[in-house]
């Protein structure tokens, strides 16, 4: 038994509680230490993602005890993946964060992203759904610190409603799972799916209801529509770095909801046949159109990009919720390109709020225009999925594998309509960004000074002129961005692989159980 | 004893949806309390009401026995609900003191712009 698998959960568990109680006060000394452990994590998913791609699911029985005694940790090709895109991000976010210096803002920074990424990762890779639970809170709590970063009184109050809307979201977690286990008596995820698959017809109906709580848990952390409230407020006024490393944050919820209604719900278990698709998919639909239309109202920029992560959310969604190999394998290009995409958008977002604050509204030009609007231009294109950029190309499969689904116009109307309306509200937000500024006649006259939170940060800390830490950290999300594209074919066969794999949950499950004594 | 737990779960569930439905942070974090005990006795309930019943095989004498695991979840989840509420007055307390309002919802601010 390989001990590789448990090593980018327990890297951070003692990276970040070292940073709180040994080098609390030497800000350089956690720099290095960050960067260090997040490089580590880095290297650590490249080898794990190595040796997930040679097939199979691989099981890690923590303190040796046997499945479904003991929780086990369970890496196969769809949690490597998410695994190396969060550290992937990770490192592009830390990088930022210290050449913009957000982490000197507040206190703790590097000790709550290395708890964050311990949940994340762990999230991924856990292999029981009540350990799922607890890396969700693992994952929250450090949320909760990371979203009041830097304070302020808006951020503050936007703190106290994300806390509150999660915390009932982790009740009806626990619900759920407490449901589910009167049922099959069992929370390893592929006991679970063993029970379910036995249970008779007649006793399915509690099982249901637990299915769906389950989803709606995860709906909650994908930010589907009605449940996506939380997010717009949270995300536009968490400081935009955090943002960025938060656009993993609804992955983990769609991921859930790929691994348990693939695995244990599938699309052949009886009891809960069409339970998820058919929910699901009138809901992703709806949350993109709206995240399209609330692209086009944002009159302030974190805003903006906190509604494109709300499209690409349903984006994606739309794909899981078809629930065939194709359309898996499609979303599973979409969430790698969707999550680097919203990062970058989230970083650009930051560095034109550093400049001239959030407003959607002509101002004199900032320092840096060009670069910045370069930027921008391209993070738009690749949110919006126009050609050049891999958003175009995990759109083009998500629409190519929705043509064996009974909605296939509608979704194609949906996707495309909503596709359009995005690039137009880009479009919008660009050019008043970036062009009326150049135009004395759209200026409007230096309003009467209203301070606000964003002009309280910009006045204690003078904007660097040049970061090339941050510049890089947003350039090596571009580059990402066109290997993603470059290298489609690749990844593309690799998320097929994934995806046969997923419609196979007795692999998952022979791996997981096969140790028990019989 | 099933109804009678089954309806206190109701009715602590119930309550506490009421309180965060009151939208300020005392009654919000008084009403997630409510709700995260109806949980915990809610997951306890999930591995079926036994009275008298240890929570270990007993392999002398055939005793009755109660599922262990659920208490084991149980203190699980009153540990993360004790700490998040914690986490939640200190956020709650920080807003207050700096925006100078207990209101959960932000709508009456307007927009930024």
């Amino acid at each position: 038994m390989s001990h590789l698998i448990v090593a980018p959960v327990v890297l951070p568990a003692i990276l970040a509680p070292f940073i709180i109680m040994v080098i609390r006060h030497h800000l350089d000394l956690q720099r290095i230490f960050s960067v260090a452990g997040t490089v580590a994590l880095v290297v650590l998913s490249i080898a794990l993602a190595g040796q997930a791609a040679q097939g199979g699911a691989y099981v890690y029985e923590l303190g040796n005890w046997p499945a479904p005694f003991g929780i086990v940790l369970v890496l196969d090709r769809l949690s490597a993946t998410m695994v190396l895109l969060t550290t992937l991000l990770a490192l592009a976010v830390v990088l930022y964060a210290i050449g913009t210096g957000w982490d000197a803002r507040g206190r703790n920074f590097h000790a709550l992203i290395h708890f964050q990424l311990m949940g994340i990762i762990g999230a991924f890779l856990t292999g029981d759904a009540f350990n799922l639970f607890v890396f969700f809170e693992v994952l929250l709590i450090a949320s909760y610190g990371l979203m009041i970063h830097a304070g302020g009184a808006k951020r503050l109050r936007a703190g106290v409603q994300y806390v509150v809307y999660n915390l009932m979201g982790s009740s009806l977690f626990l619900f759920a799972l407490a449901t589910l286990y009167g049922v099959t008596g069992t929370l390893n995820m592929a006991d679970i799916a063993q029970r379910v698959a036995e249970l008779p017809m007649e006793d399915t109906a509690l099982l249901r209801v637990g299915a769906v709580m389950l989803l709606l848990v995860f709906s909650i952390k994908a930010a589907v529509l009605p449940l996506h409230f939380w997010l717009p407020a949270s995300y536009a006024n968490a400081p935009l770095p955090v943002a960025a490393l938060f656009a993993i944050m609804t992955k983990v919820g769609a991921y859930s909801i790929l691994r348990m209604f693939t695995l244990a719900f599938g699309p052949d278990v009886a009891a809960t046949q069409g339970l998820a698709g058919d929910w699901l998919l009138p809901a992703a639909l709806l949350t993109l159109a709206v995240g399209a239309i609330g692209v086009l109202g944002s009159r302030e920029i974190g805003r903006l990009v906190a509604f494109g992560s709300i499209s690409s959310v349903g984006t994606l969604l739309i794909a899981i919720s078809i629930f065939t190999p194709e359309a898996t394998a499609a979303a599973l290009y979409y969430t790698i390109h969707s999550t680097l995409a919203s990062a970058l958008l989230f970083l650009v977002a930051d560095k034109i709020m550093e400049r001239r604050g959030g407003a959607i509204i002509a101002q004199r030009p900032m320092h840096q225009t060009g670069l910045i609007s370069a930027l921008f231009f391209v993070g738009g294109i690749a949110l919006a999925g126009m050609p050049p950029l891999s958003g175009f190309v995990g759109k083009l499969l998500i629409l190519d594998a929705a043509r064996d689904s009974d909605l296939v116009w509608t979704i194609w109307a949906v996707v495309l309509v909503s596709s359009l309306i995005t690039i137009v509200g880009f479009a919008r937000a660009g050019a008043i960004l970036f062009w009326e500024s150049h135009d004395a006649a759209h200026i409007r006259e230096e309003e009467p000074e209203t301070p606000t939170d964003e002009d309280e940060v910009i006045s204690e800390e003078p904007p660097s002129p040049t970061s090339p830490l941050a510049y890089s950290a947003a350039f090596g999300l571009l580059a990402a961005l066109v290997l993603l594209t470059v290298f489609s074919g690749q990844v593309m066969e690799f998320a097929t692989q994934t995806a046969e794999a997923m419609y196979r949950p007795e692999i998952y499950i022979d791996a997981v159980m096969k140790r028990t004594p019989q | 004893m099933e109804f009678l737990v089954a309806s206190a779960i109701g009715m602590l569930t119930a309550a506490g949806i009421y309180l965060i439905l009151r939208q300020r942070t005392f009654p919000v974090i008084l009403g997630l309390s409510l709700l995260s005990y109806a949980v915990n006795v809610f997951i306890f309930a999930s591995g079926r009401l036994a009275v008298n019943a240890p929570p270990i095989l007993n392999k002398y004498a055939d005793v009755p026995y109660s599922d262990p695991l659920p208490q084991a979840l149980v203190l699980t989840a009153i540990v993360i609900s004790f700490g998040m509420t914690a986490l939640a007055v200190m956020i709650a307390l920080g807003a207050y003191l700096t925006a100078r309002t207990d209101k959960i919802d932000m709508t009456d601010e307007g927009d930024a712009a």
